[in-house]
């Protein structure tokens, strides 16, 4: 395409504020980012973190609570997604998705998918239905076009020879193949991919940065990406979002993030013992100055009654029943905050192990002289 | 822990000695089953008192009846079919298959000539057999031409079905004048030929058809796109009260009442389809059910304008186009403007044609739709519909149209069942027709049009077919009605085919669009829908 080298500063998704509560629990909590034009960015967290409700609020499975998601198509439009109806962020927005659960049409052929998927154009192109059913060539026209955008994409997608075969008969690794290929053919600006590598092996795995590495260098479409194989994201991706319990806990560019100490903390989801380790093996002298400590294993719901587990609100409350916040205690990242910003104040150790509860099922070996940190903040 | 097999398992029990075990258990269980239902009976006597009658003997029978047939199955049935799947040592091959054997040249010319012997004396055998013995000698004819005719199609089976599709139109089209050649020869004169097509072409022919061609119309929103309609034949009433009402109110023909009759069920369709889009699966079969009561309930109680249940009567029938009409007493009486012998067939055979087309409209639209965005849009939305929203489809319309394009069918077909019956009534409107009209597209496999109209004609053919079968008064004698047993023998034929061909006659699905060739998507990856 022409306009396939867009300017790196042009916002192709901002999403502002974003907050997406279920009942009393807190999915998504006032996030911001942006994802920008001809860039991959990626969207990573522990499980849990939020990512697919993210998604599921760019691409209009759920109305968020609160914020908004501002789309600006090439052409200068800009769409507030979070208004527009579940099927018109596809068609108007050219917003196209695929699912963590593959969905496909599993019992329609192939070439079938890709051509349900370019189902707005052809209805136009129909007259909605009307003209088609009487054999105008408008649409016959419209027809061979759209078969031929789909051979193209079977082709890129490696798909082509088994065009005619049921989609629920491919092998897994096809089928993620088939389901990018098929939200190609709606003819999108950006692409949200739902852990795409999800259950393929290394090869396949290749296969897949390759595809979408044509895809962002070849069609201009942006692409919005959850994944957890490292491998893949640190690879392709130009932007690096992280999340954890709903909130941003890091944005940058990949070696930035992942050289962040609080994601690694979160990200890698690593036993609080672990995390030094990591560090240490990532390399970041200032963080290994900064953990001469060992982490605290008091997070999680229910040690309200401890004074470790920080402030009462911030637990997981089930008792109360209906306001169910997520624990911030519970966030590594939060841990890792904490510990920077004690970093100075190096409290008793004595004191923080003794008042753990004796309660806490799984009490952890504690080395002497390694302190809590979040002892500091009482 | 260590393995202890008990030494009763070594030992293999013999056909034989399973066979008596399976057949005492089949007798308990039948025993059980059957005690209440055959072996007592509540009759009223003399005075209108309620008695219990006791049928011990009869009781003994079946119980009898059903560990025979086990017996027989388990002895010799099952070791008969385990031998089918055994090659044979010295040549390597399977067993011929059962069919092969079946159908034999010799038997076929064994069944021609019984056939041509026994319609030789067709006039003579009450005569020379007595009236008992000629019914079964009949029953024997009309076995021996089903055999020679399921020969034939068997030895040309894969010309058959190659070309299942033209054959079966050709057929269809020639079946009236096969039937009316057929029995003038039979009877000696064309006059008797066509008195006697009026049962084959009307209650074989128009009947099958007009199930066919609903089934075709719930097939699109059932089969293709996947939402459970139970409430049908409310459409089916639209269409029959829309050209009953304002054909006899108005006078308006039938054709131009019959696009406006579609028009009508396809409004209403839509009307049903608005509050039930959110509904999925066992919720929208439950809403349109009552969809199709509320109608039926409205019919009987809007007396001023539908008549109750007393129903329309005198509803016109049909022209030729304005051309000619099937009214004796009009100038332009088709036998007026032919010349030829008055008779009613014409205008049976003349509905017959007219069905056809109707249902020939039906499938060349059906297969146009499909290949069609909006067709596949429909299949799409039965595989997966949150996938169809993620591509930009509105499922709304999509869904509407579904409901809107299978209720015009509908409409259709029931514009055409007034004109046929001259009357209408709410009767004709209740919740078996829809279960039935539902049994066709599921026996027939949802989505294939061939094998919904095999499914009709076995299922609407057959019962016709049961009513027939007079000579089983001889067998139980003269109180015995056939009649009463053809939905008996009905349902258990549906059983079996379901357990035969779980996903119907044609359980695959034809792709609407191929780059190499096109093959067959079988049933195990297509989906049947979640409402």
């Amino acid at each position: 395409m022409s306009d396939a080298s867009p300017s790196m500063n042009d916002a192709i998704l901002q999403v502002e504020h974003l907050s997406m509560k279920f009942g009393g629990l807190v999915a998504i909590g006032d996030l911001s980012f942006q994802a920008r034009r001809g860039e991959i960015t990626a969207l990573i967290g522990p499980n849990g973190a939020g990512k697919t409700t993210v998604f599921n609020c760019i691409t209009g499975f759920y109305k968020p609570s609160e914020g908004m998601i501002t789309l600006s198509r090439r052409d200068g439009s800009s769409f507030l997604l979070e208004r527009l109806p579940n099927h018109e962020i596809p068609a108007r927005a050219k917003v196209a998705r695929t699912f963590q659960n593959i969905r496909l049409f599993s019992g329609m052929t192939l070439l079938e998918n890709l051509l349900v998927a370019q189902h707005n154009k052809l209805m136009k192109a129909s007259g909605y239905t009307v003209l088609g059913l009487f054999g105008f060539s408008g649409y016959r026209m419209a027809s061979a076009e759209s078969i031929d955008l789909a051979r193209h994409w079977l082709e890129k997608a490696d798909l082509v020879d088994r065009a005619d075969d049921p989609a629920g008969d491919l092998p897994y690794g096809a089928q993620r193949r088939l389901e990018i290929a098929r939200a190609m053919c709606t003819g999108p600006e950006l692409l949200c991919l739902d852990e795409p590598a999800a259950g393929l092996n290394p090869k396949e795995s290749m296969a897949l940065n390759a595809l979408l590495m044509d895809i962002k260098d070849n069609t201009g479409t942006s692409i919005l990406l959850i994944e957890h194989d490292m491998a893949v994201v640190m690879q392709i991706s130009d932007h690096v979002v992280v999340l954890e319990y709903g909130r941003k806990i890091s944005d940058g560019s990949p070696h930035a993030v992942r050289t962040d100490p609080r994601v690694i903390a979160a990200y890698l989801g690593v036993e609080d013992e672990d995390v030094e380790t990591v560090l240490t093996e990532v390399g970041d002298e200032d963080v290994i100055e900064q953990l001469d400590t060992g982490p605290d294993s008091a997070h999680g719901p229910g040690t309200s009654s401890s004074f470790l587990a920080g402030p009462v609100t911030d637990t997981v409350g089930h008792s109360e029943g209906e306001r169910v916040t997520v624990s911030k205690a519970a966030s590594k990242a939060g841990q890792v905050d904490a510990r920077s910003s004690a970093a100075a104040s190096k409290p008793s150790a004595a004191k923080s192990s003794a008042a753990k509860p004796a309660t806490k099922a799984p009490v952890k070996p504690k080395t002497p002289g390694v302190s809590n940190r979040r002892g500091g903040r009482k | 822990m260590a393995v202890t097999a008990s030494p009763e398992r070594d030992i293999v029990a013999t056909p034989m000695q399973r066979a008596t075990r399976e057949a005492l258990y089949a007798g308990a269980i039948a025993l059980g089953l059957f005690v209440l239902f055959i072996g007592l009976k509540t009759d009223q006597n003399i005075s209108n008192e309620l008695i219990l009658v006791q049928r011990w003997g009869l009781l003994a029978i079946v119980v009898v009846l059903t560990m025979a047939g086990r017996f027989l199955y388990v002895a010799y049935g099952q070791p008969f079919l385990a031998n089918q799947k055994i090659v044979d040592v010295a040549t390597g091959l399977l067993p011929e298959s059962m069919a092969t054997r079946f159908f034999r040249l010799p038997y076929f010319l064994a069944a021609i000539i019984t056939v041509a012997v026994l319609v030789f004396l067709a006039g003579s055998l009450d005569g020379l057999l007595g009236p008992g013995l000629a019914g079964y000698a009949r029953f024997l004819r009309a076995l021996a031409i089903i055999y020679a005719l399921a020969s034939v199609m068997f030895y040309f089976r894969t010309f058959i079905h190659a070309h299942f599709s033209a054959l079966g139109i050709t057929a269809l089209a020639l079946y009236p004048v096969i039937v009316v050649l057929v029995l003038a020869l039979y009877g000696g004169s064309v006059a008797a030929g066509f008195q006697g097509s009026l049962k084959w072409v009307d209650n074989f022919g128009i009947q099958i058809l007009i199930y066919v061609m609903l089934a075709w119309g719930l097939n699109i929103v059932v089969g293709l796109a996947g939402l459970l309609d139970l409430g049908y034949v409310a459409f089916y009433a639209v269409g029959a009260y829309a050209y009953a009402l304002l054909g006899t109110q108005y006078g308006l023909s039938f054709w131009i009442l019959l696009p406006a009759a579609g028009a009508m069920a396809a409004f209403w369709g839509v009307l049903l389809g608005f509050p039930v889009l959110r509904l999925r699966g066992d919720y929208l079969a439950i809403v349109t059910l009552a969809f199709g009561e509320i109608i039926r309930l409205v019919l009987i109680n809007w007396r001023e304008v539908t008549n109750g249940s007393a129903g329309i009567s005198g509803i016109p029938k049909v022209t030729f186009f304005g051309l000619m009409t099937f009214n004796v007493s009009d100038p332009n009486y088709i036998a007026k403007v032919f010349d030829i012998a008055t008779s009613s067939a014409y205008y049976k055979i003349f509905l017959y044609y007219l069905i056809l087309g109707l249902c020939l409209l039906t499938a060349f639209v059906t297969i146009r739709l499909r290949r069609m965005p909006v067709g596949r849009a429909w299949e799409a939305l039965r595989e997966d519909e949150i996938a169809c929203r993620s591509l930009g489809i509105n499922t709304t319309t999509t869904k509407l149209t579904a409901f809107a394009t299978g209720a015009m069918f509908g409409g259709f077909a029931g514009s055409f069942f007034a004109a046929r019956q001259g009357f209408v009534s709410p009767e004709s409107f209740i919740f078996l027709e829809s279960a039935i009209i539902l049994a066709i597209v599921v026996l027939g496999g949802m989505g294939s049009l061939v094998g919904i109209a095999v499914a009709a004609m076995v299922m609407i053919g057959g019962t016709e077919v049961l009513r027939e079968l007079d000579f089983l008064k001889q067998v139980f004698g003269p109180d015995f009605t056939p009649e009463l047993y053809r939905m008996l023998l009905f349902g258990m034929a549906m059983v079996i085919v379901m357990l035969w061909k779980p996903r119907g006659f044609v359980g695959s699905r034809e792709p609407t669009a191929f780059l190499k060739e096109s093959r067959a998507v079988s049933g195990s990856f297509t989906k049947e829908g979640h409402g």
